[in-house]
């Protein structure tokens, strides 16, 4: 089942089972709430920008092992870095994944180099169904972002 | 084991493949899977049969009309009904209980007044009466489900005052498999008045169904979760019941005279029945009743039965499964609801679906029920009268792959 084996790759698996940076902010922070009615998934994101820099981060939250893994390498991905930078790690996020139009972002010569864990969900590409349960972090984190603006 | 192997060459959509494999459908208590028998009546009526009902002066629609009102008396015996009259098509089991909780909320509740609901409530059974009580000011009151997944009575005393004027109750949850206590709550409900609203959607389809015995006011169920086509249900209601009913939806069908300001209604079930109805459906599932009576719906439980003991026995032998639903075959129905391990039930679907066996993740529009359980989601296998034993033996082998893709084993 070489599709199987690519939909839970190891390091999936590995967020999915020990997330990073889960918990809750305190202090001043943006909240948003990502919903997956259909499916009963929750992921719940706590964002610090200070001076335009994502500053801290704390996700929570349950659901599959695609949505709750992606979050948690979302915040890997984002964490440090300038909003701008983190809207356009999104974006290739989602053309990576289909749900943006363009061209395949990844360099597959050296795996891990433009998205780094987030790589290996392309084997969620297969399962179209599952698509939106990997986009959740993603639009919560849009939410996020435009509460900051 | 009941000998119903015959009848998997009646459907089929059985015959396809799925990710390589020959299909495994164990999601009949989302929705049935149908026999040509169905699928060729439905055809032959818009071959050969097509007109609108009842208004027509022409002999086919007459046709339409009498194939469509033999549909209302065959649901009628189907279920032991006092007469055709009794039977109410509508779009579904949902559309049924928002007819009753609406027509009784916009009419009859008062504010302090109570409807009693079960925990084990699909939320089409939760949600019409959360909508009629932000209208009228009524109360909702939860029986809850005890240790062995049963409807616990032991509160039901304390529940049950003259303020209760509704019970409505599932006759067979779709998530436990959970039988409900229809009779219980009927004999209760007789001491204080009140009524008695029975979601028969998995009740139906699975377990021989009177209504002369059930002790209901009211029975809904839905054609498609038993062998019918979408877009077809019935609500049963006692004549009395039906009588004081008001409608909820008007239009063309179900009045008797339209003036400017006010209307009188056509009488019992056509009041009902706004618009034109779902003809081909209603005679769809008039089919399918037929199908099921041929079967025997003793047969089909007992032969239910027998493939859910043998699933939870296979189930049990699944390292880290947890089963949520009564153990006794005799308490349940065929829907059984489960979680393996930390595999949440949407991977679980997906990596039992490449092998070819569909099951239904989720929370299973029981959203209340899955928190007094404390599962975000379970996975969930449900089985009808076209299933055997193989296709529990292919979920189980399907789950030794999940529990090794999870990296479970070695």
């Amino acid at each position: 089942m070489a599709d199987l084996e690519e939909l839970y790759r190891q390091v999936i698996l590995d967020h999915y089972r020990a997330p990073r940076h889960r918990g809750t902010l305190s202090g001043d922070h943006i909240h948003a709430e990502g919903l997956n009615p259909s499916c009963g998934d929750e992921f719940f994101l706590d964002l610090q920008i200070e001076d335009g820099v994502v500053t801290d981060i704390a996700i929570n939250g349950q659901g599959c092992s695609i949505s709750q893994a992606s979050g948690s390498m979302m915040t890997e991905a984002i964490l440090g870095k300038g909003v701008d930078e983190v809207r356009q790690v999104s974006g290739t996020f989602k053309v990576m994944m289909g749900i943006e139009e363009g061209d395949d972002p990844i360099d597959h010569e050296r795996p891990g180099s433009v998205l780094g864990d987030l790589e290996a969900l392309q084997g969620v590409r297969k399962f179209p169904v599952r698509i939106k349960c990997a986009d959740l972090a993603w639009t919560t984190l849009d939410d996020a972002l435009t509460q900051g603006e | 084991m009941t000998d119903l192997a015959h009848l998997r060459e009646d459907f089929p959509i059985l015959e396809r493949e799925m990710n390589g494999h020959p299909l495994v459908y164990l999601d009949s208590a989302a929705t049935t899977q149908k026999p040509v028998q169905v699928l060729d009546t439905i055809d032959r009526f818009y071959r050969t049969m097509n007109a609108n009902v009842h208004r027509g002066a022409y002999e086919l629609s007459a046709e339409a009309t009498d194939a469509y009102e033999g549909a209302r008396a065959r649901v009628a015996s189907f279920i032991n009904a006092g007469s055709p009259n009794e039977v109410v098509f509508t779009r579904g089991a949902t559309s049924g209980l928002n007819f009753i909780a609406y027509g009784y909320g916009l009419n009859v509740l008062k504010p302090g007044d109570k409807v009693v609901l079960t925990i084990m409530e699909h939320h089409s059974n939760i949600v019409p009466w959360q909508l009629v009580a932000k209208h009228t000011g009524v109360e909702l009151v939860y029986l809850s489900l005890n240790e062995d997944f049963e409807i616990d009575l032991s509160t039901l005393d304390e529940v049950l005052d003259d303020r209760v004027k509704i019970i409505a109750a599932s006759g067979m949850s779709n998530v436990t498999g959970t039988i409900g206590p229809i009779r219980q709550l009927a004999d209760a409900a007789g001491s204080i008045d009140a009524l008695v609203v029975v979601d028969g959607a998995q009740l139906v389809p699975h377990h021989p169904t009177d209504v002369a015995e059930l002790g209901a006011d009211f029975l809904v169920f839905s054609g498609h979760k038993m062998l019918g086509p979408t877009g077809i249900g019935v609500m049963w209601g006692k004549p009395e019941r039906l009588e004081e009913l008001e409608p909820t939806e008007g239009g063309g069908e179900m009045i008797s005279d339209v003036q400017l300001y006010e209307s009188s209604w056509a009488p019992v079930p056509h009041k009902f029945e706004a618009g034109t109805p779902p003809i081909a459906q209603a005679v769809g599932l008039g089919a399918a009743v037929d199908y099921l009576e041929k079967v025997g719906m003793a047969a089909v439980r007992e032969h239910e039965v027998e493939i859910t003991r043998y699933a939870l026995d296979r189930l049990g032998e699944v390292p880290d499964l947890t089963v949520y639903g009564p153990s006794d075959t005799d308490k349940r129905g065929g829907a059984v609801s489960f979680e393996l391990a930390d595999i949440h039930a949407h991977d679980l679907a997906t990596i039992l679906d490449q092998y070819g066996v569909a099951v239904r993740a989720g929370h299973h529009c029981a959203k209340p029920l899955m928190r007094h359980l404390n599962v975000p989601a379970t996975a969930r296998a449900s089985f009808y009268l076209y299933n055997n034993n193989n296709d529990v033996d292919r979920l189980v082998d399907a789950l030794y792959e999940a529990r090794t893709v999870f990296g479970l084993d070695g």
